[in-house]
């Protein structure tokens, strides 16, 4: 019983920390008022550019390198994702087309462009792998990983998975503590006030929306190269990734720390199906693992709903979320 | 003497209000941008494959329009995807933002797959097709009711609500159909012996129930939007909460209702999804049309005759896609990358519509 | 006319929305240590002229020089530059924020960021100024007046040199008015250039040097404050002198038709806005409801309509001329008032957002109350249709066609169609909320006629407005609210404006009348 609680935790720290990133790139984009609903698009964008990058590296390469096929692969992942989030930007800021209409196209085309190119990487074969990649994002930290039970579960894994730790407590420093920070804030709250501060809100919207598709593109990387054990096939797995991050986002409330433990927590629930019976001595049925695998989407909606009756001001959505801003607009 | 100061100094590009476009503006303008996007998605057919896009458009052609049976399943794609479309106009023009369209499609599917296996042998075929039609509306309607209570109560954000709930179904669906299969590897068509559930062939034609059945919502929505008092509330209640309650609209009534019939409608999908197009289900038996609908329920602005028009275009560019991926060995993902450029394109060409970009110096009175 | 003087000057300055011209060939400018009133009736352009110089809008054509210099102010952020500070009518703060942080939103740039430096300076100037502010609150924890005070400490930090000020008072007490004043006056003698937006004539005798006076988007001219009276001023802002004049005819028969006891709301909030308001409305005469902004005259209104929840203990009766009985409108829903043959016509405050359908046309928004009649299933717009074109033709309605989207209108002829609206419905109570507001003499002169013609034919009318002559001169009786209580009711005829500001501003014990 034991062992399968550290198996279960073991499996529930990769996956969350996939949708941690999704979660705490979506969060500096709704932080901007910008609802940007093609997380999984970009996330597809993202896995799919690193991998191919990779790949490609690994094929080409005299003696392909671990931290070279790190280095290529994770700048190509954030470009990709980032072009990504300046389409929609430019779309909904520029154009001022609706927010959530745009993000839908941009999950179509970001699964479409993934999944296209990804064929001729395939090439008929059912999957195709970049190892050197994944044996370099996988990497276990050396000396600690080894230190019995406690060194297993927290350190095993690859640094990606520190470095989404890293990464939200600097989110919730830059949000807190930070001018741009405050401006950011105030952006989504309340642009007309932001503006008329002197802040340049469509600045802040553009970049909070490319950098937080960066940030949701290296979720798809990890999901690709460590993860998945660096292997990319057709699959509609990460459009599901990428949605769980949307609701990851409401889980938390919008705060990056609160993501931290909230990915794992989904980490958990999206694993329950296959530990839970072993935890508790018991088999389930196979339809009732199918069953089991809501709950964290019942999760999400409960938090939803409590959240919305609680109407604490500090857990709302940011107050412009979703809307467009137009200075001159009466 | 001011005037010419004032030019040099002006910011480059300034953005200002359209009031009231023309039709005929309107028309150029999205015409226009969809020819845009169509040298977008030539230049990336040119530089990726090499081939030569006016071909590969033939190709897409004739994948539509080629054969008889070819044209029978745009038809089929198309009076599905309409369907979705039809069912998400009234909540949209509520402006509530029901992506839920995905999971209220899956459980009319499964309401009406499970009716048909069960009931199949014991019903005669007018009941049997009342009682899924029926299951499969009730069940769409209670995944659309959900949301709606929580909303109208406590404000709770529908978008991500509905968007939830698409996967709560998708879990029950598998779950369900885990134990219709048993021990088989997947559900297969269902009662493929008796056919029973199954629609009939109409005029040489497999899909024609699911056409006419379509072509009567499309009518039925678009007098209830247009000419109908409820039609009128959902358009107040969509404008502003406030004047619907000093106009007497019952808001919180409004909402369920419509997202009732919103949910109701995309059940009933479901159920034509199963009897009359795949004959099983299974958790991608709605196949993201959920979410096209959305966009085509947009950019129609809920006119259900425009519906008409965009969910035609999506479909011809996905069964053209399908075909240039035969034709070329290339892969039908294709499709989702042309489509994304399509829909870039419109989105952003609605701007142009709203508002007008004034240069520098440009001549101020122009309207 | 040296022009290097000034401050801040705006020459030959034209801004148009749409067909709408908000604003044509303004010229006008501020000295440093002076205080400039801008004056004008509502809709006169003044706040889109001074959104120019804070960089909101940018003008179409004219320019703007700054200490002298021609300068292009783009964005708020470039007038935040040049020393332009702006406190505008609708406050611009994040709820979410703290005091503290709103303050450090619009701190410049060579400033260090530091939250608790800025506490501690923000804290400096409460102190010199005497500022009762809690710096670590969040905005929408405070007052209407709490948040003012915080963005005029918001100008200070930021140590601007020209302030401007949209209606400042128009949400005040007097107290607070008066030190308000004092702070404006501290500026002065600081060396800064003040423009303060008002339309309250007693306000702009007190505390400026010169006014400007706008009207209908153009400049009229400016008066230094020691030479000007109430009087002339009024002349110089409607354009001649008018006598207000109201038509006033003796209520005939007056029958009562509501009878309100114990009325109290509370707002979402918890907040007591209506306090044990008790009070009667009579057939053929019109009641007005005088008091400061925001002290309960639109919760009075709404809570009769049926829009607005009431504590317990309330108690409205309505006696129609049909029935015998009262009814108690108390626990009836909008649509059950209606349908119970009770008509309570109301134009709420907020036109577009509330009593009219902004993307519809006129003839859609005819039905807006009256969709619901017969059993059809389908709408009629036959009628609706016929009765725009009534009210069009009547009115004398600018649109190009009934079916143009009414945001598109002005505002007179937003408030014509609203107004024809309501009246068309025969009403037995009519209420009406700022009717005139925002609407040029003539058409203002049209909505008293049609309000008197409604007194004429019985209709119990019940005026709030915020012009004190017009209240003095139209209703027949005034009820003045002050925080949400009943401060008592006046005999038009008798009352003078000073019992009538007296008694908005602070409560009078004694017998109601």
């Amino acid at each position: 019983m034991h062992s399968s609680l550290i198996a279960w935790i073991m499996r529930a720290i990769p996956f969350g920390t996939i949708i941690m990133y999704g979660a705490l790139g979506e969060t500096v984009t709704e932080k901007s008022g910008n609802l940007n609903l093609g997380v999984p698009g970009i996330m597809y964008l993202g896995g799919f550019a690193g991998f191919a990058s990779a790949y490609y590296y690994e094929n080409t390469a005299a003696n392909p390198n671990g931290l070279v096929s790190i280095l290529i692969a994770l700048s190509c992942a954030i470009l990709a994702s980032m072009a990504g989030g300046l389409i929609y930007a430019f779309l909904t800021i520029s154009l001022r087309a609706n927010q959530n209409v745009t993000g839908l196209a941009l999950t179509t085309f970001g699964m479409g462009v993934a999944n296209f190119f990804g064929v001729f990487i395939l090439n008929g074969a059912s999957y195709s792998a970049a190892p050197i990649a994944n044996k370099a994002f996988a990497a276990k930290l050396p000396v600690l990983s080894g230190l019995g039970t406690v060194g297993q579960t927290v350190f095993s894994y690859g640094f990606l998975v520190y470095a989404a730790i890293v990464l939200a407590v600097v989110l919730h420093w830059f949000l807190t503590r930070t001018r741009a920070g405050l401006n950011l804030r105030a952006v989504g709250e309340n642009p007309a006030t932001a503006d008329a501060a002197g802040i340049n809100v469509t600045r802040y919207k553009y970049l909070a929306t490319c950098i937080g598709a960066g940030i949701c593109g290296i979720g798809g990387l990890y999901y690709v190269l460590d993860y998945n054990q660096g292997i990319w096939a057709t699959t509609g797995q990460i459009e599901a990734l990428g949605w769980l991050a949307v609701a990851l986002v409401i889980f938390t409330t919008w705060k990056p720390l609160n993501a931290i433990w909230g990915a794992y927590l989904f980490g958990m629930l999206y694993w329950l199906y296959q530990f839970l019976p072993t935890l508790l001595g018991i088999t389930l049925a196979s339809y009732m693992t199918d069953l089991v695998q809501m709950v964290p989407y019942v999760v999400t909606i409960l938090v939803l709903i409590v959240v919305s009756m609680r109407k604490k001001k500090e857990n709302q959505p940011p107050e412009h979320l979703g809307l467009p801003y137009f200075r001159e607009e009466r | 003497m001011s005037q010419s100061i004032t030019a040099a100094h002006a910011p480059l590009l300034r953005i200002a209000r359209r009031e009231g476009a023309t039709l005929p503006q309107k028309i150029a303008v999205r015409a226009g941008a969809i020819l845009l996007a169509l040298v977008v998605d030539a230049l990336f057919i040119f530089f990726v494959t090499g081939l030569n896009p006016l071909a590969v458009y033939g190709v897409m052609w004739g994948g539509t329009f080629g054969t008889s049976v070819r044209f029978s399943w745009m038809l089929r794609d198309l009076s599905i995807l309409l369907c979705v479309g039809i069912a998400l106009a009234p909540a949209f023009k509520m402006r509530f933002w029901n992506c839920g369209g995905e999971g209220q499609i899956l459980i009319g599917g499964l309401a009406a797959a499970l009716i048909m296996v069960y009931q199949g042998n014991n019903l005669p075929a007018p009941a049997l097709f009342a009682a899924m039609a029926l299951g499969s509306i009730a069940a769409g309607a209670l995944w659309g009711f959900v949301p709606a209570w929580f909303k109208s109560r406590w404000g709770t954000n529908e978008t991500l609500f509905t968007l939830m709930m698409n996967y709560v179904a998708t879990s029950i669906v598998a779950c369900m159909t885990n134990i219709m299969r048993g021990q088989a590897s997947s559900l297969g068509t269902l009662n493929k012996a008796t056919k029973a559930g199954w629609f009939p062939i109409v005029l040489g034609q497999r899909y024609t129930i699911n056409i006419i059945v379509v072509i009567v919502l499309t009518f039925l929505m678009y007098a209830y939007l247009k000419y109908s008092k409820q039609g009128y509330e959902i358009s107040v209640v969509g404008e502003s909460q406030n004047t619907a309650r000093y106009a007497g609209i019952n808001v919180r009534k409004v909402t369920i209702r419509t997202m009732l019939i919103s949910g109701a409608v995309c059940g009933l999908c479901g159920f034509l999804i199963v009897a009359g197009k795949d004959q099983t289900i299974s958790t991608t038996s709605a196949g993201g049309r959920g979410f096209t609908a959305i966009i085509v329920a947009w950019l129609a602005k809920f006119n259900t005759f425009y519906m008409a028009l965009i969910s035609f275009l999506l479909v011809f560019l996905e069964r053209g896609a399908s075909e240039i991926a035969s034709a070329y060995s290339l892969n039908e993902y294709a499709a989702d990358i042309i489509t994304g450029v399509i829909l870039f394109f419109i989105l952003g060409s609605e701007f142009f519509i709203n508002y007008r970009v004034i240069l520098r110096g440009a001549n101020k009175e122009g309207k | 006319m040296a022009q290097t003087e000034y401050a801040v000057q705006l020459n030959h300055v034209t801004k148009t929305f749409g067909p709408v011209v908000a604003n044509r060939d303004v010229s006008l400018g501020v000295r440093s240590g002076e205080i400039l009133a801008l004056l004008g009736e509502n809709g006169s352009g003044k706040t889109t002229l001074m959104n120019m110089i804070a960089g909101i809008y940018f003008p179409d054509e004219g320019e703007i020089l700054v200490g002298g210099k021609e300068v292009t102010i783009r964005s708020p952020k470039d007038a935040l530059e040049l020393g332009i500070g702006m406190i505008h009518q609708h406050f611009k703060l994040v709820d979410v924020f703290t005091a503290t942080e709103n303050i450090a939103l619009s701190m410049g740039h060579e400033e260090k960021f530091d939250l608790k430096r800025v506490h501690d300076r923000a804290r400096a100037i409460c102190e010199k100024y005497q500022f009762a502010l809690d710096l670590d609150q969040k905005v929408y924890e405070m007052s209407v007046s709490q948040k003012q005070t915080l963005e005029i400490v918001k100008v200070l930090y930021r140590g601007a040199d020209i302030l401007i000020l949209d209606e400042p008072t128009a949400v005040l007490t007097p107290q607070e008015t008066e030190r308000l004043f004092t702070v404006i006056r501290n500026m002065k003698a600081d060396g800064k250039a003040v423009i303060i937006i008002t339309h309250k004539l007693h306000e702009v005798l007190a505390i400026s040097d010169r006014v400007a006076i706008l009207r209908k988007g153009e400049y009229v001219g400016d008066i230094a404050t020691a030479d000007a009276t109430e009087e002339s001023l009024t002349e110089m802002m409607v354009g001649e002198k008018v006598e207000l004049n109201i038509d006033r005819p003796a209520p005939v028969n007056p029958v009562k038709r509501l009878d309100i006891q114990h009325l109290s709301v509370r707002s979402p909030e918890g907040v007591t806005v209506l306090d044990d308001a008790t009070f009667q409305v009579y057939g053929g005469e019109i009641l007005g409801i005088a008091g400061i902004s925001g002290n309960g005259q639109k919760e009075l209104l709404e809570a009769i309509a049926g829009l607005q929840p009431v504590e317990p203990g309330t108690s409205i009766q309505f006696f129609s001329p049909d029935v015998v009985d009262p009814v108690q409108l108390v626990g009836k829903s909008p649509k059950a008032i209606c349908e119970a043959g009770i008509h309570l016509s109301f134009v709420p405050e907020d036109r577009l957002g509330m009593g009219l359908v902004g993307s519809m046309g006129m003839t859609d928004n005819m039905m807006l109350k009256s969709y619901g009649k017969g059993h059809s299933p389908l709408v009629d717009r036959k009628a609706p249709h016929d009765l725009a074109a009534t009210i069009k033709e009547e009115l004398g309605v600018v649109t190009p066609d009934l079916n143009t989207p009414v945001s598109r209108l002005s505002g007179g002829n937003v408030q014509k169609v609203l107004v024809g609206r309501e009246l068309a419905a025969d009403p037995i109570v009519l209420m009406t909320a700022y009717a005139v507001r925002g609407l040029d003499i003539n058409t203002s002169y049209t909505i008293y006629r049609l309000l008197n013609e409604q007194k004429k034919n019985g209709v119990a009318v019940l005026y709030v407005g915020e012009d004190l002559d017009v209240l003095l001169e139209l209703c027949d009786r005034i009820l003045v609210l002050c925080g949400g209580r009943v401060n008592g009711i006046l005999d038009g005829r008798t009352a003078t404006k000073e019992e009538v500001g007296l008694r908005m501003t602070q409560l009078i014990k004694e017998e109601q009348a």
